[in-house]
């Protein structure tokens, strides 16, 4: 396969999903009552990335705010809101439905060789549920009451005593829990019982294999967060007692209902991002994976230990010694699924024909920036360290490392591998090469000079500081702009490739999952007939049929 | 083909086992929702146990030994409901999805009469009488408005989708062989059923 001719214009064979219509109507009706599981994918994706950008934007102006001490931008309250709401945004409606979401509903079904997922209609439901989850969550910030300023972690009991619209931000927390519910569902459903001819569970690819895991966690650990919510809200509307110390109840049975959901939820954000990872390398090495059941087991394993590690984020909370040893050593056991991968890939590149391409070289980015993000956990995992730096900018810089670097890296690789397919467009790859460069920079000046101030001592959430941070912060403020300005320059030449690209051949890397088996960008049902499947998901010796099919 | 290829061709846009098993995830989503309010009675019961039990006889047994049996009889009729339109008996499978409405209604006035007495004792969430009470039963009394009024919210749920259903039937669009809807509606309102079997000893019963 010649591969250097991704940009060859190719006939375009049938019609693609984008030229038909699941419904009998045109325009914009055509998509916001589809049933289309691509079309669904894209709705999410233009309301994902746009609420990102409002993250990213709020972001850059709380590194403003830090450029130099002395406060002067805004005042603490103000503050308060924006890292409030910068982290809900970002945590609850760009990085847990994120990849799942969009290139989940988008790819999953093709992958295992369907047509659709299982329930279409409740597809389209859980994007109206997301929708009405986020509208309420930015109608909190308008209504009179103010923005919430409690974190977005909802701690009791300042989120019970706290004057601000917390309710409201707390029922759009429920709703868009009640989407991710729907979309875990509907993925399960669609695995077990669409699967094509052939496609027995260790014959599909591993995006899929940690989609399900990913979804196997929405459906359990949701609800728990949807009952703490729920409490939280009564017991702000009632005064019920049950987080209230005066009437008897604890405050610390919250921080443990919430992390039981929170922390398995850092999986439901980083298990599909792993996913996507074991799509690209070998893609790009022409090697099939190492491990691929250890990979696919090690998802599981991930999912299943991470239910009984919440109590790592309370070590300060007075949690007896006892529980804290025990969180400590389940905490260190998460690395081990975590580790199994990382060298599974590596094992992958290991003497492969590597291509870097774009996507490639955001794996790589992903990989440095992920294990350091990764191996600072450790030292947050151990209690004597965790003592030190609990609340500091040490555990911003950690969570950025993993969640951002992690995850949200992840998912601009997975743009930029599947952008052919979804668009059936190019992007143009010098673009993509400068700004992964750009990107790592900015990341790191960002964030890195963080760690050294949280080692300092400078906490977190503070809209000031004491003159001694000043160079660290001016870094960190400088590097935002980098970072900032290359997501622009990203969604630029992706926006560019949209409107004046050059069209994109059906495998423009050399994948051989099913989704490049079929034209880009995909007819509707996406295949003409249902394939049978013969291969190993990643057998690249079928390299040489497809191209001839 | 078989069945399950059509399914997989879209060539037929219907599969009653995969509905099935949507329908059984989400009710697992819903014990785990009570499953963190249970585990939360568990946690104070264990820090208050003879508050908890002082409280306890404050409960009127008897209204909830009745909706107990109303619930119980609801599940019956609504498991009738379904074996009539299998058997292809449109009328008798209205009747009984009707009868299971009016059950669930009866059951919610009992608990609304239930909820009254209480109110008009002065025992509700921040009421002065309440206040002054030890914390184990200020909990106790918290827990059980909580958890019965979200399981009363259930009940309406279940009520609202069941006149669905009762409208489906009517209308030819659930029928004597595609009744899968019906049978997941079934579901859930045992779910609803045996939410209530639990919430029933915990909070009338252990004295
Ligand atoms: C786009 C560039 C970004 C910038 C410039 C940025 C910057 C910041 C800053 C300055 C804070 C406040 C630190 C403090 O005062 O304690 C913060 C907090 C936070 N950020 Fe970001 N961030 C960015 C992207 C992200 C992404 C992609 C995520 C999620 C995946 C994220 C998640 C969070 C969370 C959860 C918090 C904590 C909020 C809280 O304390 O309640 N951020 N970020």
């Amino acid at each position: 396969m010649d591969n250097s001719s991704g940009v060859l214009p190719v006939e375009q064979v049938k019609k693609s999903f984008y030229q038909e219509s699941t419904n009998k109507y045109t325009g914009i009706g055509a998509w916001l009552l589809t049933k289309d599981h691509k079309r669904i994918g894209l709705m999410y994706m233009y309301a994902i990335i746009s609420f990102f950008v409002v993250g990213a934007i709020i972001g850059l102006l709380m590194r403003l705010e830090l450029l130099s001490p002395g406060g002067k931008l805004f005042s603490a309250q103000t503050y308060n809101s924006l890292f409030t709401l910068h982290g809900v945004i970002m945590i609850f409606l760009f990085i847990i439905p994120g990849i799942p979401a969009i290139f989940g509903n988008f790819f999953l079904p093709i992958q295992i060789g369907a047509r659709d997922v299982a329930f279409p209609r409740l597809n389209l439901l859980s994007w109206y549920v997301y929708i009405t989850g986020a509208i309420l969550a930015l109608t909190s910030l308008f209504l009179p009451g103010g923005p919430i300023d409690t974190g977005w972690t909802f701690y009791i009991p300042y989120s019970v005593r706290s004057g601000t619209n917390v309710s409201l931000a707390l029922f759009a927390a429920f709703v868009l829990g009640f989407s991710s519910i729907l979309t875990g569902i509907n993925f399960v459903t669609t695995v077990h019982r669409l699967r094509g001819k052939g496609m027995t569970f260790f014959k599909m690819p591993l995006f899929v294999w940690a989609t399900y895991a990913t979804a196997w966690i929405q459906i359990i650990a949701t609800p728990v967060i949807a009952i703490t919510i729920l409490l939280v809200i009564i017991e702000r509307a009632f005064g019920v007692g049950i987080f209230d110390p005066a009437l008897g109840g604890d405050p610390i049975l919250f921080q443990h209902l919430f992390w039981i959901y929170s922390h398995p939820a850092v999986y439901i954000m980083i298990l599909p991002a792993m996913g996507v990872v074991s799509e690209i390398i070998p893609t790009f090495s022409r090697r099939t994976i190492f491990g691929y059941k250890q990979i696919a087991y090690s998802s599981l394993a991930i999912a299943f230990i991470g239910y009984l590690v919440w109590g790592h984020h309370m070590f300060s909370s007075g949690q007896s010694d006892l529980s804290n040893m025990i969180f400590s050593l389940l905490t260190f056991l998460v690395a081990l699924p975590s580790g199994v991968k990382i060298f599974n890939w590596v094992a992958t590149m290991y003497k492969g024909s590597i291509d870097p391409q774009p996507p490639f070289l955001w794996v790589m980015s992903f990989i440095v920036l992920f294990s350091i993000g990764g191996l600072t956990g450790l030292v947050l995992g151990s209690l004597a360290t965790d003592i030190h730096l609990t609340d500091t900018y040490f555990v911003v810089a950690h969570f950025h490392y993993v969640m951002f670097g992690g995850t949200g890296t992840i998912f601009i690789a997975a743009m930029h591998y599947w952008f052919p397919k979804m668009f059936g467009k190019m992007y143009n790859i010098k673009c993509a090469n400068v700004a992964v460069v750009l990107y790592f920079i900015g990341f790191n000046m960002l964030y890195f000079p963080k760690f050294i101030m949280g080692y300092m001592g400078m906490p977190r959430r503070y809209y000031n500081y004491l003159p001694m941070y000043t160079p660290y912060q001016r870094i960190s403020t400088y590097g935002s702009w980098i970072l900032v300005g290359t997501i622009f320059f990203i969604i630029g030449y992706f926006v560019y490739a949209y409107y004046r690209g050059k069209k994109a051949t059906s495998n423009p890397w050399g994948g051989v999952t099913l989704e490049w088996h079929i034209q880009s960008p995909p007819i509707m049902e996406n295949f003409e007939t249902l394939p049978v499947i013969t291969h190993d998901p990643y057998d690249f010796s079928q390299l040489k049929e497809m191209k001839n099919e | 083909m078989s069945d399950h290829e059509n399914v997989l061709d879209h060539k037929v846009h219907r599969d009653d086992v995969g509905a099935k098993m949507g329908m059984w995830l989400f009710l697992f989503t819903e014990v785990l929702l009570f499953g963190g309010m249970f585990l939360i009675y568990a946690v104070y019961r264990y820090q208050y146990p003879e508050q908890f039990h002082i409280a306890a006889m404050e409960l009127n047994t008897n209204i909830g030994t009745l909706n107990t049996i109303i619930l119980l009889t609801s599940s019956l009729t609504v498991a009738l409901s379904i074996a009539a339109l299998q058997k292809g008996n449109k009328l008798l499978s209205m009747i009984m999805l009707g009868t299971t409405i009016v059950l669930a209604v009866l059951f919610l006035v009992n608990k609304f009469f239930e909820w009254s007495t209480k109110f008009a004792h002065g025992i509700y969430p921040g009421s002065s009488i309440l206040t002054s009470k030890p914390n184990g039963q200020i909990l106790f009394f918290g827990l059980y408005y909580v958890m019965t009024g979200l399981h009363a919210i259930h009940v309406i749920i279940g009520m609202v989708i069941l006149a669905f259903m009762l409208n489906f039937i009517k209308r030819n669009k659930v029928t004597t062989d595609n009744y899968v809807k019906l049978e997941n509606s079934g579901l859930y309102w045992h779910l609803v059923d045996l939410i209530w079997i639990f919430l029933f000893p915990l909070f009338y019963l252990i004295q």
